[in-house]
């Protein structure tokens, strides 16, 4: 599927002697080797969009008789030059006027120029969104977390698929509101619930507890305000969530293998299982 | 004249290169002809891609450990689909319509199970699915929790998630009626008993909910829109502003 690009030596031993990390260099060798084959086959790369839109600023302001560097293209906050790294109105209402080819070349962009597209660079730097986030270290979605992701997807499907082979899904006789069965039990996940039942009033059991919870569950980030996400920071919340998690684990597992006819305690080995998934 | 048949390279490339093919896959697509391994069409090769709704260009190295998501969020989204694609069909062999003299619903069931042609299979898949579907999420949210993965930025994304966690069990158990036998009623009467109680306006809920004063025909029917319809649908919005949120809290959190 994937065509091998071979590395540049010459430019990855330069970068490797400047003291660049072997990945980027890697990286920066093999795209030298595509931008060979690519003037080979005889396509224009042409200059970078923000070189010259720089060189024309600056060569405007030159023949303009000010002295400032040109900034307008830099998105950095780099806050030198005159205007404070705005455009005054006046340049860029002459480089609007430049690009869009309704004046002579005055500032080095030729009026005829294919690159008119170029207008971007026109955008001056306040208004541009500046984003500060840390270099962090990355790897490509594709195909790293997509070889993962797919990896995940046939185990769980094979998983399923094998116990759906083996396991059929129970189907009991005819639903008859008249008759009880002795065994009566909600699914699962509610079997927590319907333990609790047992020790508390139904509006207690049923209702508070559960709304509590649930509202409780929604506020944990608006109550646990530790900014650290290290566990050894973090005992209090971590020991709490764990405490709240292993009582109600307790419940289900007591409620769905511990209970029998009549919600009575029955251990499994004398009567039983009494549950059904 | 015997002509030498072409190569699979040749077919290859015919295939690739045309125009119907390049309509199809953009610029960077790993189908297109002349994918490189390069910086640039892995990248474009995500940025191109239908998947650049889910996922960004670059993601974090940490997060690609198995051990830092265990694949939770991503497999409870899997079992999702999977449960979509088998409900689909189950639909197609199931009335929800019961009453005495016309059990039709628990008779599709036995059919189901009985002669359909995979019908039984498909019909554990879905089960087994949905069961291990609250698994994952409930796990998926313990190790959000542990990660403090909630913590600023992400603090509405948890809730999302929270409100995920309800909709995952209401679908669940909205199903678990749908087959109408013994097991269906009891453990879905023991669970709406409960909503009975709700203060003030306990009566009123628990009617809306059963169409009625107890679980009956109307039930049925009632769950069953809710099941194959409301519930998924209410979902569907839910998890796109969940992985929305994701990206725009900047992706997976940490590393610790
Ligand atoms: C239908 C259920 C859910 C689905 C399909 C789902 C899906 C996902 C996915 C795919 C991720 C990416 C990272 C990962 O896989 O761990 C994620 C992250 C997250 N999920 Fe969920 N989720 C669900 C339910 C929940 C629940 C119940 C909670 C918490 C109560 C939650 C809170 C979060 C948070 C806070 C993140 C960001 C974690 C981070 O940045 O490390 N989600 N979810």
């Amino acid at each position: 599927m994937a065509e091998e690009v071979s590395i540049d030596q010459e430019v990855y031993d330069r970068l490797i002697a400047a003291g660049t990390s072997e990945r980027i260099a890697r990286a920066k060798a093999k795209a030298a080797t595509v931008r060979k084959s690519k003037i080979a086959e005889g396509a224009s790369l042409g200059p970078r969009p923000a070189d010259q839109a720089g060189k024309a600023l600056e060569e405007y302001r030159s023949s303009q008789g000010g002295g400032g560097t040109a900034v307008a293209t830099k998105t950095g906050g780099d806050d030198t030059g005159n205007g404070g790294g705005r455009l005054t109105p006046d340049e860029r209402a002459a480089r609007v006027a430049a690009s869009l080819g309704t004046q002579p070349s005055s500032i080095g962009v030729p009026a005829a120029s294919e690159h008119t597209h170029r207008l971007l660079a026109l955008v001056p730097p306040a208004g541009i969104q500046q984003v500060q986030s840390k270099q962090m270290d990355k790897v490509y979605t594709w195909p790293h977390l997509l070889l993962v992701e797919f990896v995940a997807l046939l185990a769980m499907g094979s998983l399923l698929l094998i116990a759906s082979f083996f396991l059929d899904a129970p189907l009991g006789s005819l639903a008859n509101p008249n008759q009880v069965p002795a065994i009566n039990k909600a699914p699962w996940y509610f079997m927590g619930l319907q333990e609790l039942l047992r020790y508390f009033h139904p509006m207690v059991a049923g209702v508070t507890m559960p709304g509590v919870g649930v509202v409780m569950l929604m506020a944990v980030p608006y109550i646990d305000k530790n900014p650290s996400a290290r566990p050894e920071n973090r005992k209090v919340a971590n020991l709490a969530f764990t405490f709240f998690m292993t009582f109600w684990t307790i419940l289900v597992i007591i409620g769905s293998f511990l209970r029998g006819a009549g919600y009575e305690w029955v251990w499994p080995w004398t009567q039983g299982l009494g549950f059904t998934l | 004249m015997a002509r030498k048949p072409p190569s699979f390279s040749d077919v290859k490339t015919n295939v690739q290169d045309n125009v119907i093919w390049k309509s199809i896959f953009r610029p960077g697509s790993i189908y297109r002809k002349g994918y490189r391994d390069t910086s640039r069409d892995r990248a474009l090769a995500a940025m191109n891609n239908v998947l650049y709704h889910l996922h960004p260009v670059k993601v974090k190295r940490h997060g690609l450990k198995l051990t830092y998501t265990y694949c939770l969020g991503g497999l409870s989204f899997f079992l999702f689909i999977l449960l979509t694609i088998t409900g689909i069909f189950l639909m197609f062999f199931y009335t929800p319509a019961a009453g005495a003299g016309t059990e039709i619903a628990y008779a599709n069931m036995r059919d189901i199970s009985a002669s359909v042609t995979f019908g039984n299979l498909v019909r554990n898949l879905h089960r087994w699915g949905a069961h291990a579907m609250v698994f994952t999420v409930f796990l998926h949210m313990a190790r959000v929790f542990y990660h403090g993965a909630y913590k600023p930025p992400r603090e509405f994304n948890w809730v999302v998630g929270v409100i995920l966690l309800l909709l995952t069990l209401l679908l669940s158990f909205t199903g678990y009626l749908l087959p109408w036998d013994q097991l269906a009623l009891w453990a879905v009467t023991v669970g709406t008993n409960m909503m009975g109680y709700t203060p003030v306006f306990g009566e009123q809920v628990q009617f809306v909910l059963l169409g009625g004063v107890s679980i009956g025909p109307n039930t049925l029917l009632r769950w069953y829109v809710l099941h194959v319809l409301f519930i998924p649908f209410v979902t569907v919005i839910f998890l796109a502003v969940h992985f929305w949120r994701i990206r725009k809290d900047g992706g997976i959190s940490g590393p610790l």
